[in-house]
Order: structure tokens, then C-alpha cells, then sequence
């Protein structure tokens, strides 16, 4: 059991004896059984409820506590964290839309988008499951997010995607069989037709952050009017060299947005594990500058979001930080069982959610969006992908020694014999 | 010509560097108004302005990481890490971006830049400032690890580090940094890279080393010579890629190999100097490679520092064991 102790600086907490409870064998496997608090702490429900302010922030203790404060002391810092939504999951709009949603062209691009990110997962995850791609990442459920980021940027802009961000960079020009070839286990995918600039996808969580901050000095170095978009998990933010990334550009008023792809879910972490953080946005703060927080389902939010901190970016008034609050549908990747950790209730609930089926509302209310022109969509998106994964799998892969092509700009001497003879054992 | 000691060659090529391409830009924590912990950037804030030599804050992960965005967009970073023992967060920028950018984008995108670092023990420094873990950086493919041992190599080679277009390490040894001055003539002109520098030439021992031992090697190959042994020195100056051709030849030539450096004997850069004569000079050997390095320990605090690293006594010695090998 725990036990209730009285410090004698009249700290009054419990020490907690979470071992006692054993773990549950399930058909998942183990299975370990939250408790609630009091349980958690040995103790009773009526003094726990007496303790708890003692031992924990509860609101009505922060409060009480910015009430004491503001009386006695002075105040010398007050931060705010803004949200922004405006399509509800059924599609009806809550506030007035920015000036790109009326034209019904944008919002059908940017609808076809996100129809092709989700075919292209589908069919990417049946080539992994029957051996004809590697480890793959989809970006189920979070296709608002990458299409609104890269519908907001310029082609000279430069993105800064991490592994999970395919949505957004179809939108930046690259091919699907580029992205095929690159979790098919080839290199030559991330020399691809896109943005020339624009980073690969970054696989060690977050350590893309300072190259993003890098980019944008030398924007700023130029006086050139571009911007670095990069991309980060919620993971991704518990990290340091992000933090470090944002401190500096705020320090120098860097031109680089960075988006927060809040899914809730790193691998199997759930975001309050991951942080005690309010908001992701308010990370900014800490760095000297704005964060907001939008609705990551709801794709016209993000695009203004992302529209309205680029274009402060790119005239001089430094970073921004957007939290696209989304959720992620899918597994971490091919590799992961989320049902291994993730109840699939909490799935389904979220189902209900998703972007794509809310712009399809609100195109049906407002555009008089058809299922002619749905089942159009759909054809043409399942039809650009299986050509695309017909030019992948006729890619040959490279020459084995091809390896070392790139190695350096020229290849040193010392390892010309290697290189021979890795073609020489493979020829 | 002008004598400079080795950290003022470094900040005649710095700024050498900044006149002669606007691309370049140098930061760190405290080289701008304070010129470097070592002095090694002073003046350059005030001559080339705070956009192109800048204080960062305390972050080195981001110092690497800041070069490899710049470098990605066609800067030419020379970011400064105040002691090798502080290099450490910086080896996931260098392994996994900096070192692979041009190969994993094949070509696509490169990354021209410098991490500049102190090198190495002996000037008393508190504990983590007297670092030699060359070799952790020598075994990542993708990337270039330089080390000067003298004046006029340290302004040559850094030109030239900021020059190439992969990414380089270049490592500056502190121990040297003010022992000695040489004859450097600003002209701009860069050294080769990934080759080393035969510095004296022998028949009966190679002696090989980089960095501050330099210098103590060159000293035992001026006893040996008293006591009628000819010993070649090599200083391999780039240790990835390394020049294995200069070092096959001399020991073609003398027979007997001595590899000199402070770091830590095991999986040291010695070991792979040792272990290329094995595998393409046994038969011209007349007595095994000796390594004479620091031990496979801590480096210890100053109080024993000394005695950690390599003295010319220990050079000398090494050397007579494999002429009385095969005399």
C-alpha cells in the first residue's frame, strides 16, 4: 500500500506503491490496468481529494494560485494561444471562411489532394503487406495537414518534411513513384522531380528542425522573400535540438514556419505522456514567438494558418509555430500493431473526425458536390496511382556499385578499389 | 613573411575565406564580439559584420544542424564548437545528415561546410576540454576529418576545408595552438586535401602521427637521428579519407611502422594504420607496427595529463624496439 507522509516543511503528499497492482494477461498480451489516482496513491477517494491540491496543479489550484499571485505580486508576462477552426465534422461552417474558400476550384484541388495521399496509402500498404515495399509511414487521417502546408507554399519555398508528410509532397511535385522507390529501399527516390530545395524526408525524429533554421538563415542572409516550412510530430517537440531550432530562429526572426502534425500518438506514446504541455503551440512562446493551434482536420484552417505565417515570414517578421491537432488512423508504420496499445474505440470515435469526409459535407452543401464527381475523383486517383506503381516496379534497381556514386563530390581514390570490388563480387 | 603561431594562421585563412566568397559565414558560441574562447576568430565580427560571423546560443546540435541547412542551400558554413568534448551532441547532425545529404538525395542536395573544433590535451584544461576522439569522426563515411599540425598546414588546409565540397571536420590542436610560430603567407592558396604530408625523410623507421603529436614526433626522429636511425615522419593531416599510398610506400621503404597519437590506443586511428600495413605491406615489415598512443583509460585531469599522452621518450623508445627487431 502507499502511505500518506507529512514532510516536516509541512509538505503533505503520499508515497505511491504503483507495484502492487500485476499485470493482466490478455489475447494482446500484457496488459496493464490504469488506476485511478487515489488507487494509484493507496489511499481513499475523500483524502485524496483533501491532498490533491497539495501534490497536484488541478485548474482550480492554478487558479487560485494566479489569483494570489496577481494579488500580491506583479504580473510581468501574460502569453495567449489562439485556435482556429472553421469546418465542423459535418461540415457546417462556424466562422467565416478566408477568401480562398470561395473559389470552389481551390477547395476541389485541394479535396483531390488529399483523395490522392489516402489512395496512394492504401495501395502503398498492400505493396508492403505483399513484399513489394519496405517499412512504410501513411499519413492516414492527416492528409488535411501535409495539403494545407504545401497548398500555402511557393515552389521556392523550402520544406523540411519529416517521414509521415507524403500528402504534402506530392503537392510539392513529387512523383508517386519517387516516394514508391524511396520505401521500395532506393536512394535515386529522393532525387525527385519537386522542389528542387526541398529536404527529404527526415527519419530521426525532429533533427530536421535545425536544417529548417539553417534554410531560413540563408534566406535571410540573401534577402530573399522565401520561407522553410518544417514539418514535426508531436514527438518531435519533446526534443531538444527542436527547441533549439525554434530559440534561434527566434532570436534572429528567422523566415521558417514550423507545423506541429499533432496526431496524438508517438509510435505508442499518447501525447500526455509526451508532454504536461497545455498546447504544443505555447512551445513557441518559450522561443519569442506566436504558436497557434487549428483544427488539423479541417483543411482550410491549416492552409489560412500556414497562409498567414508564411506571409508574415516572408516579410520580415519572423517564425511561427502552427499545432494541427489531427489523429492519427493508422499505425506508426507497416511495422507497428497500434492495436498492441491503442484501444479501437478511441480509432473509431476519431473516425468520425477525419478530413477528408468533412470537406466532402461541406463540398456537398455548398458546391453541390456529386457522386458522379466523387466516383470521378476516385477513379482518377486510383488510376494515377497503379500507373505509378507499375513505373516503380519496373524500376531496375542500380548497379551495385553505384553505391559509392555519391558519396563524395568525387570519390576519393582510396575507396576506388572498393568500389571495383563490390562490382567485381556482384557482376 | 610574416611568423604566425597556429591559431593566428586560422584566423588569417578565416578571413581570408570571408573576403575572398560572401558565401561563407562563420558562428559559434562566443566568437563574434569575444573573438573565440581562443582567439581564434577575433577581429572578424567587426571587419565582416554580424551576419557573416555571429554568436549562436548554447546549442550545438543546432550549430551542426544550422550548417547543414545553409550548406543545403548553397552557404558555405564554418560553425565553431568551443571544445571537442562539447562536439558530442553534434555527431547526430554529422552522422545522419551532414555525412549522407549528397548520397541520400543522390546528388541532388550537398553539404559544403566546416565544423571547426579544438583537439586534444595538454594545456591544463578542465575535465571534457582535452578530448581526441578522432576516430569516432574517421569511421563515418560522407565525411572529411582534417587535423593541421603546424602554422602554414592550418591556414592551407582550412582554405581548403572550406573549399571542398563535402562536409569537413577540421580539428585544431589546442596544445599547439601558440607553441610555435611559422612563416605564413597570406596568399590564399589552399593545401590538398586527403593527403598527407611527408615532413622528413628517413630509411630505417616511418613514424606517423597528425595533429599536436606532430611536433613530438618530429622531435624523436631529431634523437634517433643522434643515435644513427633515420626516421621518416608522416603527418597524415586528413584522417578520412586518409592518403594510404604516402604511408605504404615509406614503410615499403623503411620496414618498421611507429603510429603516434593521443588518443586512446583501442580502435584508435592507429589500429587502422596498423591493420592497412597488415593487410598490404606485411612482407616489406621487418618488425610489428607500434602504436604509441594515450592509454586506454579517462584522460586523466590535468595532474596527470602528462603522463597519459605520448612523450617523445615514448616515441623514441617505440622506434629503437623495431630497429633492434630487425637490426
Amino acid at each position: 500500500m502507499g502511505a500518506v507522509i507529512v514532510r516536516p516543511d509541512g509538505f503533505v503528499g503520499w508515497r505511491t506503491q504503483s507495484s502492487e497492482t500485476k499485470p493482466r494477461e490478455t489475447l494482446r498480451g500484457v496488459y496493464q490496468r490504469p488506476l485511478c489516482k487515489w488507487r494509484r496513491a493507496g489511499i481513499g477517494r475523500a483524502t485524496y481529494s483533501k491532498l490533491a491540491p497539495y501534490v497536484t496543479l488541478s485548474r482550480e489550484t492554478r487558479r487560485a494560485r494566479t489569483k494570489m499571485a496577481e494579488k500580491d505580486l506583479t504580473v510581468i508576462a501574460k502569453f495567449m494561444v489562439c485556435r482556429r477552426a472553421y469546418l465542423a465534422p459535418d461540415g457546417q461552417v462556424s466562422r467565416d471562411l478566408p477568401a480562398f474558400a470561395s473559389d470552389k476550384g481551390v477547395l476541389i484541388d485541394m479535396y483531390r489532394a488529399m483523395a490522392l495521399a489516402r489512395s496512394f496509402d492504401l495501395k502503398a500498404v498492400s505493396l508492403q503487406r505483399t513484399g513489394r515495399l519496405g517499412t512504410y509511414a501513411t499519413s492516414l487521417g492527416q492528409e488535411a495537414v501535409g495539403v494545407g502546408i504545401a497548398s500555402a507554399m511557393r515552389l521556392e519555398d523550402v520544406l523540411l518534411p519529416s517521414y509521415r508528410d507524403n500528402a504534402a509532397l506530392l503537392l510539392r511535385g513529387v512523383k508517386l513513384e519517387e516516394i514508391l522507390l524511396f520505401w521500395g529501399g532506393d536512394e535515386r527516390g529522393n532525387h525527385w522531380s519537386g522542389a528542387p530545395h526541398d529536404f527529404p524526408f527526415c527519419i530521426p525524429v525532429g533533427s530536421q528542425a535545425p536544417h529548417a533554421a539553417g534554410v531560413a538563415y540563408a534566406f535571410k542572409y540573401r534577402k530573399e522573400a522565401r520561407v522553410a516550412v518544417c514539418i514535426l510530430g508531436d514527438g518531435a517537440t519533446s526534443k531538444g535540438d527542436v527547441f533549439e531550432a525554434m530559440n534561434f530562429a527566434g532570436v534572429w526572426k528567422l523566415p521558417v514556419v514550423f507545423v506541429v502534425n499533432n496526431n496524438q500518438w508517438a509510435i505508442s506514446v499518447p501525447l500526455r505522456r509526451q508532454t504536461a504541455s497545455q498546447t504544443l503551440a505555447q512551445k513557441a512562446i518559450a522561443a519569442g514567438f506566436s504558436g497557434e493551434q487549428v483544427d488539423g482536420n479541417d483543411v482550410i484552417a491549416v492552409r489560412a494558418a500556414v497562409d498567414n505565417a508564411m506571409a508574415m515570414a516572408r516579410v520580415g517578421e519572423g517564425p511561427f509555430l502552427i499545432e494541427a491537432v489531427t489523429y492519427r488512423l493508422g499505425d506508426h508504420t507497416t511495422a507497428d500493431d497500434a492495436s498492441r496499445y491503442r484501444p479501437a474505440d478511441e480509432v473509431q470515435e476519431h473516425w468520425k473526425e477525419e478530413p477528408l469526409a468533412r470537406l466532402r459535407a461541406y463540398l456537398v452543401r455548398c458546391f453541390n458536390w456529386n457522386k458522379m464527381q466523387e466516383e470521378e475523383v476516385t477513379a482518377e486517383c486510383n488510376q494515377r496511382v497503379d500507373a505509378a506503381i507499375q513505373r516503380y516496379l519496373k524500376t531496375a534497381p542500380r548497379a551495385p556499385e553505384a553505391m559509392f556514386d555519391h558519396l563524395y563530390a568525387e570519390l576519393p581514390p582510396i575507396y576506388a578499389g572498393q568500389r571495383k570490388e563490390v562490382g567485381d563480387q556482384n557482376a | 613573411m610574416p611568423e604566425v603561431t597556429l591559431v593566428e594562421a586560422i584566423n588569417l585563412a578565416l578571413a581570408r575565406a570571408l573576403t575572398d566568397d560572401s558565401s561563407v559565414v562563420v558562428f559559434g558560441e562566443d566568437v563574434g564580439v569575444n573573438g573565440g574562447v581562443f582567439r581564434a576568430t577575433v577581429g572578424l565580427q567587426q571587419r565582416f559584420g554580424i551576419d557573416r560571423v555571429f554568436d549562436t546560443p548554447l546549442s550545438e546540435a543546432l550549430i551542426a544542424g544550422l550548417c547543414v541547412g545553409m550548406a543545403a542551400q548553397g552557404l558555405r558554413p564554418v560553425g565553431e564548437i568551443q571544445f571537442m568534448g562539447f562536439l558530442y551532441p553534434c555527431i547526430d547532425q554529422l552522422v545522419n545528415h551532414a555525412s549522407r545529404l549528397r548520397n541520400r538525395t543522390q546528388g541532388r542536395l550537398s553539404c559544403p561546410m566546416v565544423l571547426r573544433t579544438p583537439h586534444g590535451a595538454g594545456i591544463r584544461a578542465p575535465e571534457h576540454h582535452s578530448e581526441a576522439t578522432e576516430a569516432m569522426l574517421a569511421h563515418i563515411p560522407g565525411l572529411r576529418v582534417v587535423i593541421p599540425s603546424a602554422p602554414e598546414r592550418a591556414y592551407g588546409l582550412l582554405l581548403a576545408a572550406i573549399r571542398d565540397p563535402d562536409p569537413v571536420v577540421y580539428l585544431e590542436p589546442t596544445r599547439i595552438y601558440r607553441a610555435f610560430k611559422n612563416e605564413v603567407e597570406d596568399t590564399g592558396e589552399a593545401l590538398p586535401l586527403d593527403v598527407a604530408f611527408l615532413l622528413r625523410e628517413g630509411r630505417d623507421v616511418t613514424l606517423i602521427s597528425w595533429g599536436a603529436m606532430v611536433k613530438d614526433t618530429l622531435e624523436a626522429a631529431e634523437q634517433l637521428e643522434a643515435d644513427g636511425i633515420s626516421a621518416e615522419v608522416i603527418d597524415l593531416a586528413t584522417l578520412r579519407p586518409y592518403d594510404e599510398r604516402t604511408v605504404l610506400e615509406s614503410v615499403a621503404k623503411t620496414g618498421r611502422c611507429v603510429v603516434v597519437h593521443e588518443a586512446a590506443r583501442t580502435g584508435g586511428f592507429g589500429a587502422e594504420i596498423a591493420a592497412l600495413v597488415a593487410e598490404r605491406a606485411l612482407l616489406s615489415l621487418l618488425a610489428p607496427v607500434i602504436r604509441v598512443t594515450g592509454y586506454d583509460t579517462i584522460i586523466p585531469l590535468p595532474r596527470l595529463e602528462r603522463q597519459y599522452m605520448p612523450s617523445v621518450e615514448r616515441i623514441v623508445a617505440a622506434a629503437r624496439k623495431t630497429w633492434k627487431f630487425a637490426a
